[in-house]
């Protein structure tokens, strides 16, 4: 209890002392516990459903464990994580799910940059576009998925558009060579709107007399956009990059509504792996074991990707 | 505090005066990529009111005979109209908890510290960064292993707890940590004045935040009902691995089960995806604001 009064007496004093004083130092002793209670539900909640899965999950990955047996885990030690340096078809998993970022990343960071600079204006309909432009990302990747899946069916869109070119159609998502691109072309679609509207919001916080002040001493509009907007956008990109990394590394809807894996596990990327591997093999170690190797990519992705646009400045 | 505030409202930031005007160039090139990006939809919804016998092979933008049969097929054979409903119920009730267990959370780390609280915070925030694939077995396991529930025993044994059921689907999502941080950060920059002139006039605590800070959150609290409706709506693989029988199928579930099931019909799926849509669409188009805003809050501050 010393440990409340201590931190009651840290706040400002009552502008009348003596008499009032004590009545004070009581009433904020419940503040205190109030701001316990009130963050105790959120507080326990997240322990209990996001921490304590994490930790459970790290056990899990030492051990070997089919929900169908009667017998519980059964402790293993590092053995999941040694098989997967050897594995075939993780290795692939892990080589699909970097293609898969690389093919999707650049392209809508590019893309919903040109966007946001243009959208940078004042005219009007401007409202339109962005909301326009945003609606993909609120759709669900299922729902997409299945749009993208008439799509590139036989007298889906881009082959009438072919034939229509009197080019031969494309079986898309049945070839090992355009299953992947096919489905990150609908990836890069679909982030787009909402990375083009994180970097507006970053555009917009760069103070205008910069530009002013560059115009007049007679700088392009290219190294304005490179020595203005670009520092400018630094700390949004950076978060914009992460994010993406996030998302991407852990694509899954619209790699079972589209390909389901395949074809010969080219859209295979690790999530896929993970799921087929605890759901369909009823391997549960071995893929926390994968859950956690991905957790560790992830992580030193995205760090290695804000050191990189963030971490010369800082 | 200005950077947030111009990003929360991007069309009245302080780089909107005296910004270039645009050209017809650039209306055109934006004008395309939105048309680009709609196109899709455009499909979808031609399709949805397309015959199923025409939708095979037929690829006209306005259909020659528009049919709502469809929606129908949708409803009964994709299994749309019980899983419209589980979805509603399943994302309406994380909205509630998150809208108030969030929301009290992040207004007491705010405005009501005390020791370890901030400790706390960052404890909580640090789960938002870990991959759903890390938790998914463990929550999988915890919601069969759920005391009490689907025929288990207090120590979680016998049963199957509470998978295949409207409460697994919901496990995940009563509190998201993302939200706890969003309104933590709208209550930093609230006024701490108001709530000590309200505790000299004796008011207490849960009164000052019920009448004076709550009213004064809405924004917040849309954002979070918002993000939380989204990505509850939206989820996949939650209910795919925790779920088996219709009848506690969600959309998107129900959308991939129809499309699993023999040869595709597209007119009935386009159908379904549109009625995916439509209420996240409507939620979006209602609060277009709030969702730019929420979205750029979540990154710039903090």
């Amino acid at each position: 209890m010393s440990t409340l009064e201590q931190t009651a007496v840290r706040v400002p004093a009552a502008p009348a002392p003596g008499a009032a004083e004590p009545r004070r130092r009581r009433r904020l002793r419940p503040t205190q516990w109030i701001g316990v209670l009130f963050v105790l539900p959120a507080s326990l909640y997240v322990v209990v459903y996001q921490l304590v899965p994490v930790v459970y999950g790290l056990v899990l990955s030492f051990t070997e464990y089919s929900p169908l047996s009667r017998s519980g885990p059964e402790w293993v030690g590092v053995a999941n994580y040694f098989a997967l340096v050897g594995d075939e078809d993780f290795g692939r998993a892990l080589a699909v799910t970097g293609q898969y970022v690389l093919m999707v990343l650049p392209p809508t960071v590019a893309i919903a940059l040109g966007l946001a600079v243009l959208a940078n204006r004042p005219f009007r309909g401007i409202g339109f576009f962005r909301s326009a432009l945003y609606v993909p990302h609120i759709v669900s990747l299922t729902t997409v998925a299945v749009v993208w899946l008439w799509m590139y069916s036989p007298n889906g869109l881009f082959n009438e558009a072919l034939t229509g070119l009197g080019l031969p159609p494309q079986s898309w998502l049945l070839e090992e060579d355009t299953a992947m691109p096919a489905v990150a072309a609908m990836r890069v679609w679909k982030a787009l709107g909402s990375n083009m509207v994180l970097l507006l919001a970053g555009l917009q916080s760069i103070p205008r007399e910069l530009y002013e002040a560059a115009s007049t001493d007679g700088a392009g509009a290219w190294r304005r956009f490179r020595h203005i907007t670009l520092p400018g956008l630094r700390p949004i990109l950076t978060y914009v990059v992460a994010m993406d990394i996030i998302y991407l590394a852990q694509g899954f809807a619209e790699l079972f509504i589209l390909t389901g894996g395949g074809p010969l596990a080219s859209t295979t990327t690790v999530n896929y792996l993970i799921y087929t591997e605890a759901f369909q093999y009823n391997s549960f170690g071995s893929a926390s074991a994968m859950a956690f190797v991905l957790f560790g990519f992830i992580a030193a992705f995205s760090f290695l990707s804000i050191r990189g646009i963030a971490g010369r400045r800082s | 505090m200005s950077a947030p505030v111009a990003a929360a409202a991007p069309a009245r930031g302080p780089g909107w005066r005296g910004a270039v005007r645009g050209g017809w160039p650039t209306r055109l090139v934006l004008l395309s990529a939105t048309l680009l990006v709609l196109v899709p939809f455009a499909w979808m919804v031609s399709i949805s009111f397309t015959p199923e016998e025409q939708a095979f092979s037929s690829v006209s933008l306005l259909p020659a005979q528009p049919t709502a049969l469809n929606y129908g097929h949708a409803v009964t054979d994709a299994n749309l109209g019980r899983a419209m409903l589980n979805s509603l119920v399943v994302t309406v009730v994380p909205v509630l908890t998150n809208c108030l267990a969030a929301v009290a959370a992040g207004y007491a780390f705010a405005l009501l510290p005390f020791r370890g609280s901030t400790a706390l915070f960052y404890l909580l925030l640090s789960t938002a960064a870990i991959p759903g694939s890390v938790t998914l077995i463990p929550l999988f396991l915890m919601a069969k292993g759920f005391p009490l529930a689907g025929g288990n025993d207090l120590a979680g044994y016998g049963g199957t707890g509470l998978l295949d059921s409207l409460p697994g689907l919901m496990l995940p999502h009563l509190v998201m940590t993302m939200n706890i941080f969003l309104a933590r950060q709208y209550f930093t920059t609230a006024n701490p004045d108001l709530a000590e002139a309200a505790r000299v006039d004796g008011a207490g605590e849960l009164r000052i935040f019920t009448a004076i800070y709550l009213p004064l959150s809405r924004p917040i609290v849309a954002v979070i009902a918002i993000f939380t409706f989204t990505g509850v709506w939206d989820d996949f693989l939650w209910p795919l691995v925790i779920t088996q029988s219709p009848q506690v199928q969600t959309v998107q579930l129900a959308l991939a089960q129809f499309l699993a099931t023999g040869t595709v019909r597209y007119g009935t799926l386009m159908a379904g995806a549109v009625l995916a849509t439509v209420p996240v669409l409507v939620i979006f188009l209602l609060n277009q604001r709030h969702f730019v805003s929420g979205l750029a809050d979540g990154s710039v501050k903090g």
